[in-house]
C-alpha cells in the first residue's frame, strides 16, 4: 500500500477499499521498516498524522473526494508547521517551533492530507548532499553508500523509499531537481512567485521556491494544483490565474517544439548520463514532439553568478539568528556581542559560516559592484538567454546533473566541486522559470537513476507537466524500485 | 583577490575559530578565483535583476485579521521574562 501513487491511493480511498488509516499505518510500518538505512526524516509526527488520517476518513465516509484527502505527506524540515518542529537541519533552530504554519502546510491541511513527518536536507538548504545536516546524512534507496542530493534530499529519498506518498521539498539552485534525479523520483521547482514562500525558512529569497517531489507527473499536478497560487502573506506571490495542472495530463504534445540546448551536451556530462539524457530527448520524438537547436550562451557564468547572489542572500536572510528572538543561544556569554559571535560560531554549521563569510565579502563596501552588481547583471543575461530560447521551443529538455549520485563523504572537502554538481539547474532559478526532473533512466553496475530535466516559460508549468506525463506514459523508469 | 576573513567573520557576527579562519581563508580563495570569471563578460549597458517578476509595491486590503498574540512568538525565545526579551548587558 505504501508503494501507492496519490492518484491510486485516492482511488483506493475513494472506492473505500483502503482507509486513510489504514494507509498511514502502512506508510509507518514502512518507515519502522527502512528508515534505519535511508535515514530521511529529522522527525516523524506520528500521532498527528494517526488523528489527521481519522479525521481524512470522517470527511470521506461523508462523501468529500478532494485529490490529497487522507494522502500522506511527508514536508521539507524547512517548512514551518505550527506546534511541531522545524529545525532547517540546524542547531541554531533544532527545538524551533514555529507560532503559525507555512501557507502551503495550511494548504495542505483544507485538502486533508495527512503530514508523516519532516525530512532531512542540507542545513538551511546549503548543499547538494544532504551530508551538511547538523541531524544526520541521509543515505539514497538506490545506492546506501550514495548521497541522496541536496538539499531535499531527504524528502527525494522517503518518496523513492516509500516512506511517504509524496513530499514537498524547496529548490534555490536545484534542491528539488538535483536529488530527485539522483533518487529517481520527479521533482518540480514551480515559476518564481507560483507556489507562497510565506513560512519557508528563507535562504536566497530572490531563487526560493517550494515544490512537489512525487512518485509520477500526474502526483505533482495534483499537488500543484493545493499549493499554487496568490496568498496575500506572501508579496512575491505571484497574482496570475491558477490553471488546474491536471488538465495538462491530457494535453496533446504531438507538434510542440522540444528545445535542445547546445550548450548543455559539450561534453561535460559522463558519457552514460549523456545517452540516458539523449535516449530520453529521442523518446520524446518518438512521441511526436520536433527537436530544435536552441543556445543558452552564458551557462557557463550560471554557478559563478548563482554563489554570489545566494550567498549575498543568505548573509542578510541569515542575520535574525541572533540568539535573541528564537532558537538557540549559546551559554558561554558576558555581553551582547559575544552572545551574537558565539551563538552564531556555535550554531551554524560549517557550509553556512563559508556561505555567511562569501555573502559577507560580496556585499561589503569596496566589493560590491566588482561581485554583487555583476552577478545581477549576469542574472539579467542568463534570464535573456532563456526568453529568447524559448521563443523558439515549448520546453527545454536538458541534464539534471553531469554525473549519477556520487558517494557518501565524496566531495565534502572541496565546496567549489559541490557547487558545480549544480551546473545544470540553477540557471533555471536565476531565471525564474520553471522546471522538472524526470526519470530517463538507469546507468552503471549499481543501476543509479538519472533525471531529464524539462524547463519551460514563465507560469508554463503545464507545458511541463504535459510532456512529463506523456514520458512517462511510454515509459517506466518511474515505477523502477530501489533494492531496499 | 585576498580576502580578510577576519574582518568579514567581524562584520558578521561570527566568532571562526583558527582553524576555521584557516580553512576557509584557502577554500574561499579558490571559489573567489572562480567567480571572477564573470569580468570576462561586458555588462557595461546590462540592467542588474535583483528580482524575476518585477514587482512594484504590492498592496493588499487593509482588513484587521487575528494577528499571533505578543506572547506567541516570545515563547520561542531562548530567555525571556514578563513578555520581554532578556539578554547579556549591552554595555
Amino acid at each position: 500500500m505504501h508503494r501507492t501513487t496519490i492518484t491510486q491511493a485516492r482511488e483506493l480511498l475513494n472506492s473505500k477499499k483502503l482507509s486513510s488509516v489504514q494507509l498511514t499505518e502502512a506508510v509507518f510500518a514502512r518507515i519502522d521498516a527502512v528508515e534505519d538505512k535511508v535515514k530521511a526524516f529529522t522527525h516523524l509526527m506520528r500521532e498527528k498524522a494517526i488523528e489527521q488520517a481519522k479525521a481524512a476518513d470522517v470527511r470521506i465516509s461523508k462523501g468529500e473526494e478532494q485529490p490529497l484527502l487522507g494522502v500522506p505527506i511527508a514536508l521539507k524540515d524547512l517548512i514551518c508547521t505550527q506546534g511541531s518542529r522545524t529545525t532547517c537541519a540546524s542547531k541554531i533552530l533544532d527545538q524551533f517551533v514555529a507560532p503559525y504554519n507555512a501557507t502551503v502546510v495550511n494548504r495542505l491541511n483544507a485538502a486533508g492530507a495527512v503530514i508523516v513527518g519532516k525530512t532531512n536536507m542540507d542545513e538551511f538548504a546549503m548543499g547538494s548532499s544532504n551530508e551538511n545536516s547538523s541531524h544526520h546524512a541521509t543515505m539514497n534507496p538506490w545506492a546506501l553508500d550514495r548521497v541522496p542530493g541536496g538539499s531535499s534530499g531527504g524528502s527525494a529519498a522517503a518518496v523513492a523509499a516509500h516512506e511517504c506518498i509524496a513530499a514537498l521539498g524547496s529548490d534555490t539552485g536545484g534542491s528539488i531537481r538535483q536529488p530527485a534525479g539522483f533518487c529517481g523520483v520527479t521533482g518540480l521547482k514551480p515559476t518564481y512567485g507560483r507556489v507562497s514562500r510565506f513560512g519557508l525558512v528563507a535562504f536566497a529569497s530572490s531563487l526560493d521556491q517550494i515544490g512537489p517531489i512525487t512518485k509520477s507527473v500526474a502526483d505533482a499536478a495534483t499537488l500543484m494544483n493545493v499549493i499554487g497560487g496568490k496568498d496575500g502573506q506572501d508579496s512575491t506571490s505571484a497574482d496570475v490565474p491558477l490553471p488546474d495542472f491536471t488538465q495538462a495530463l491530457d494535453q496533446d504534445i504531438k507538434g510542440m517544439k522540444l528545445g535542445i540546448p547546445k550548450e548543455y551536451f559539450t561534453g561535460g556530462m559522463q558519457p552514460e548520463v549523456e545517452k540516458s539524457v539523449q535516449e530520453g530527448i529521442r523518446t520524446l520524438e518518438s512521441l511526436g514532439m520536433q527537436t530544435v537547436e536552441v543556445s543558452l550562451p552564458h551557462l557557463d557564468y550560471a554557478v559563478a553568478a548563482y554563489y554570489i547572489i545566494a550567498s549575498a542572500e543568505a548573509s542578510t536572510n541569515l542575520s535574525r539568528y541572533d540568539g535573541v528572538k528564537y532558537g538557540y543561544r549559546s551559554p558561554k556569554s558576558d555581553n551582547l556581542v559575544n552572545m551574537y559571535e558565539n551563538t552564531r560560531e556555535e550554531g551554524f554549521g560549517e557550509e553556512v559560516k563559508r556561505r555567511i563569510i562569501l555573502g559577507t565579502f560580496v556585499l561589503s563596501s569596496g566589493y560590491y559592484d566588482a561581485y554583487y552588481l555583476k552577478g545581477q547583471q549576469v542574472r539579467t543575461l542568463i534570464k535573456q538567454d532563456f526568453e529568447n530560447a524559448l521563443e523558439k521551443c515549448d520546453v527545454i529538455a536538458a541534464p539534471v546533473t553531469p554525473y549519477p549520485a556520487f558517494k557518501l563523504g565524496e566531495k565534502l572537502d572541496d565546496p567549489l566541486q559541490m557547487y558545480l554538481a549544480d551546473i545544470y539547474t540553477i540557471s533555471a532559478n536565476l531565471a525564474g522559470i520553471p522546471a522538472m526532473s524526470i526519470p530517463c533512466g538507469f546507468v552503471g553496475e549499481e543501476n543509479l537513476p538519472i533525471g531529464l530535466q524539462l524547463m519551460g516559460k514563465h507560469f508554463d508549468e503545464t507545458n511541463l507537466i504535459a510532456v512529463g506525463h506523456k514520458f512517462q506514459q511510454a515509459t517506466d523508469f518511474h515505477t523502477q524500485q530501489p533494492p531496499l | 583577490m585576498d580576502m580578510d576573513i577576519e574582518h568579514l567573520a567581524k562584520l558578521a557576527r561570527l566568532k571562526l575559530t583558527d582553524a576555521e579562519k584557516e580553512l576557509f581563508s584557502k577554500q574561499m580563495g579558490t571559489v573567489i578565483k572562480y567567480i571572477e570569471k564573470l569580468s570576462e563578460l561586458d555588462t557595461k549597458n546590462v540592467e542588474p535583476t535583483a528580482h524575476v517578476l518585477g514587482l512594484n509595491n504590492v498592496f493588499r486590503d487593509d482588513a484587521v485579521k487575528k494577528p499571533l498574540t505578543v506572547q506567541d512568538p516570545i515563547n520561542d525565545s531562548p530567555a525571556h521574562s514578563k513578555g520581554h526579551y532578556e539578554v547579556p548587558k549591552i554595555i
